[in-house]
């Protein structure tokens, strides 16, 4: 059984059809890359499965068991996170402070009631985190704005490592970084599968994609068309599956 | 980069260790420093002008006090700033809290203590729902803050003026005016910079140690991102409107305290001198960004410019001019800080904001979306 089953998932925005009826399956402790055209549906669907977005119709179940998400915050109480493609930091704040944003660790007894935060805590625990994921993140206490790509990505990915329990989606990590930092957090994703959670990597880098997925699943249309083995596959057969050119030779 | 895949164990000392410098670095980070030897320059030159009537006792003492008001006003200031909002109707409704309570405390016979506590609930109260109604405009009806607030402005001065006749209340209990306007705390320090003291330390702890301080920082810093994680923005921005009108209204009590009369029409550059003050002390306007005490030293910059240029003998119409150009100044040395921030990581910056009013395009737009 997998760990996230989403069947027949339907949303249209006016007279657009963006998912027609899509499913999607996340495996724990595995890589599953979502791939497709522009248009195909990804966006949409990742946003409907992290919450963001309501679906019109089709059903996901989250080990077995029929969830519904209105809102992220429904997702995250599942264990569910996204690293957003814009990785949603705050610029001004230091890394600890966006790791817990929204959920600081408050101090014990009546300081913790007037909102006092007990930042030995927090750090203890960030370098932790950090440490965990071999993060490359230098200062914990610098603000985040001042920080390169890739250590800003290594934020956000900790983050969300951080906090979920259950699956992490992955929304384009790679588009606006440089080889380095691209293989860095390659190996972020392969160390948050092997903590046992399902990875969805959403990209449009094929090579990327057979690198680091375990199964590729492939949208167009706003349909599943293709579950892949990323093992025994190839740029071309990715390719030909998004483009629909494998459909047209089968035919 | 250097084989960025595994952190060594240097990696973690070296995490550990920037984090004990983290007083120290949190120190020089602010802004503030460089306005506070601005300052001691201001002062310095003063003292070596005029050294027998500059540094003295009294002088000071009159520093401070026509900086307490401000100050008080500055705390709140300081909060909607770093939100990239603005408020404008502190002054007005500084008069307005001061007028009803002044209202309220005549009928009930200005004399005693009772009725003094009953004028500082009245005036903060007053203060707060000015605040709320700021807060839900800018939140929820999603107005720009710089618009709701030019609005609540004239509205908040308009009804002051509406409630006595636009004619002065002078009627306030004699206790308050005694201890509050001119009462002094060990014989010296005068009891309206105590107030006002103990206000701004209150402010800065709330700014800098709680939870809400620092989602002060988050929404001003990247609202979008504060929404994603859950935090809820609009009751934050809500609750900082409410702060800047509850510290106006507290403002209006200590002013009626000190004045003996309302001021009704003696506030329309109160709020663009608060504002200044706060931006001169290193709060930006573009949010994410601020302390208390920078802006309690900002504030101080006017009123010690205008004592000294009196003492030396200057036209004191001057200090206008000077503030001008320290305001400009600061406002200028933030925006290329947040310029080389930028450049130094390569990260498109949301865009740029001023009292909900937006006021470029993102780098994303300029180059054309995807």
């Amino acid at each position: 059984m997998a760990l996230l089953e989403a069947r027949g998932i339907v949303r249209t925005y006016g007279s657009v059809v963006a998912l027609d009826g899509a499913d999607f399956d996340v495996e724990a402790g595995q890589v599953t890359a979502l791939i497709g055209d522009n248009g195909a549906g990804k966006s949409t669907l990742v946003k409907i499965l992290s919450g963001t977005e309501n679906s019109e119709g089709g059903e996901v179940r989250l080990e077995g068991e029929w969830v519904n998400f209105n809102n992220p915050a429904a997702a995250r109480s599942h264990g569910i996170e996204t690293v957003f493609q814009d990785l949603a930091l705050c610029p001004h704040l230091d890394p600890i402070e966006n790791l817990y944003l929204n959920r600081e660790i408050k101090r014990s007894g009546l300081l913790g009631l007037l909102g006092f935060m007990d930042r030995k805590a927090m750090r203890d625990r960030s370098v932790e985190v950090f440490t965990d994921l071999g993060a490359t993140v230098r200062k914990l206490n610098e603000p985040v704005g001042t920080m390169s790509g890739g250590q800003k990505q290594s934020v956000a990915v900790a983050r969300s490592a951080a906090w979920a329990s259950k699956i992490i989606f992955f929304d384009e990590p790679t588009a606006a970084l440089g080889v380095v930092q691209t293989a860095n957090v390659l190996d972020l994703i392969r160390r948050v599968r092997d903590k046992g959670i399902g990875v969805v990597l959403i990209s449009h880098s094929m090579p990327e994609v057979l690198e680091v997925a375990d199964t590729v699943q492939v949208l167009r249309r706003g349909r599943r068309v293709a579950t892949i083995n990323a093992a025994d596959s190839s740029i071309e057969e990715l390719v030909g599956a998004m483009t629909g050119k494998l459909d047209e030779e089968a035919a | 980069m250097s084989a960025p895949m595994k952190t060594s164990s240097q990696d973690i000392q070296d995490m550990i260790k920037s984090e004990q410098v983290t007083i120290i670095q949190r120190i020089t980070r602010v802004q503030a420093l460089q306005i506070v030897l601005v300052l001691l320059a201001i002062s310095a030159v003063f003292s070596i002008m005029a050294p027998d009537a500059f540094l003295t006792v009294f002088n000071l003492r009159s520093i401070m006090m026509n900086t307490a008001i401000f100050a008080v006003l500055g705390v709140g200031a300081t909060f909607v700033i770093i939100t990239a909002g603005i408020d404008l109707s502190i002054g007005s409704v500084l008069v307005f809290s001061s007028v009803v309570s002044a209202m309220v405390m005549g009928n009930l016979g200005a004399t005693g203590w009772t009725t003094s506590i009953i004028g500082l609930v009245v005036a903060i109260a007053s203060g707060a729902a000015w605040g709320w109604l700021n807060g839900f405009l800018v939140a929820k009806a999603k107005v720009p803050a710089f618009i709701v607030t030019l609005g609540t402005m004239g509205a908040a001065l308009g009804l002051a003026q509406v409630l006595t006749g636009g004619i002065d209340l002078y009627e306030i209990p004699t206790v308050m005016v005694d201890t509050i306007g001119f009462g002094n705390l060990f014989g010296e320090i005068p009891n309206l910079v105590v107030l006002a003291a103990v206000v701004c330390v209150i402010g800065a702890i709330i700014l800098h140690r709680t939870r809400f301080g620092l989602t002060t920082y988050a929404v001003g810093s990247n609202p979008e991102a504060c929404r994603r994680v859950g935090v809820k923005v609009d009751r934050q921005l809500i609750w900082i409107y409410i702060i800047s009108g509850s510290t106006a209204g507290l403002a209006g009590w200590m002013s009626i305290a000190f004045f003996q009369q309302t001021t009704i029409g003696g506030n329309s550059m109160t709020p663009l001198t608060v504002i200044a003050g706060v931006v001169i002390g290193g709060t930006s306007l573009f949010g994410g960004i601020g302390t208390i005490f920078g802006s309690v030293i900002g504030l101080l910059i006017p009123v010690v410019l205008q004592s000294g240029f009196i003492i030396i003998g200057v036209e004191s119409y001057w200090q206008g001019v000077v503030i001008g150009i320290f305001l400009i100044g600061a406002v200028y040395i933030d925006g290329r800080r947040r310029e080389r921030a930028i450049r130094g990581s390569g990260r498109k910056p949301r865009r740029p904001q001023v009292g909900g009013a937006q006021v470029g395009p993102t780098e994303k737009e300029k180059e054309g979306t995807e």
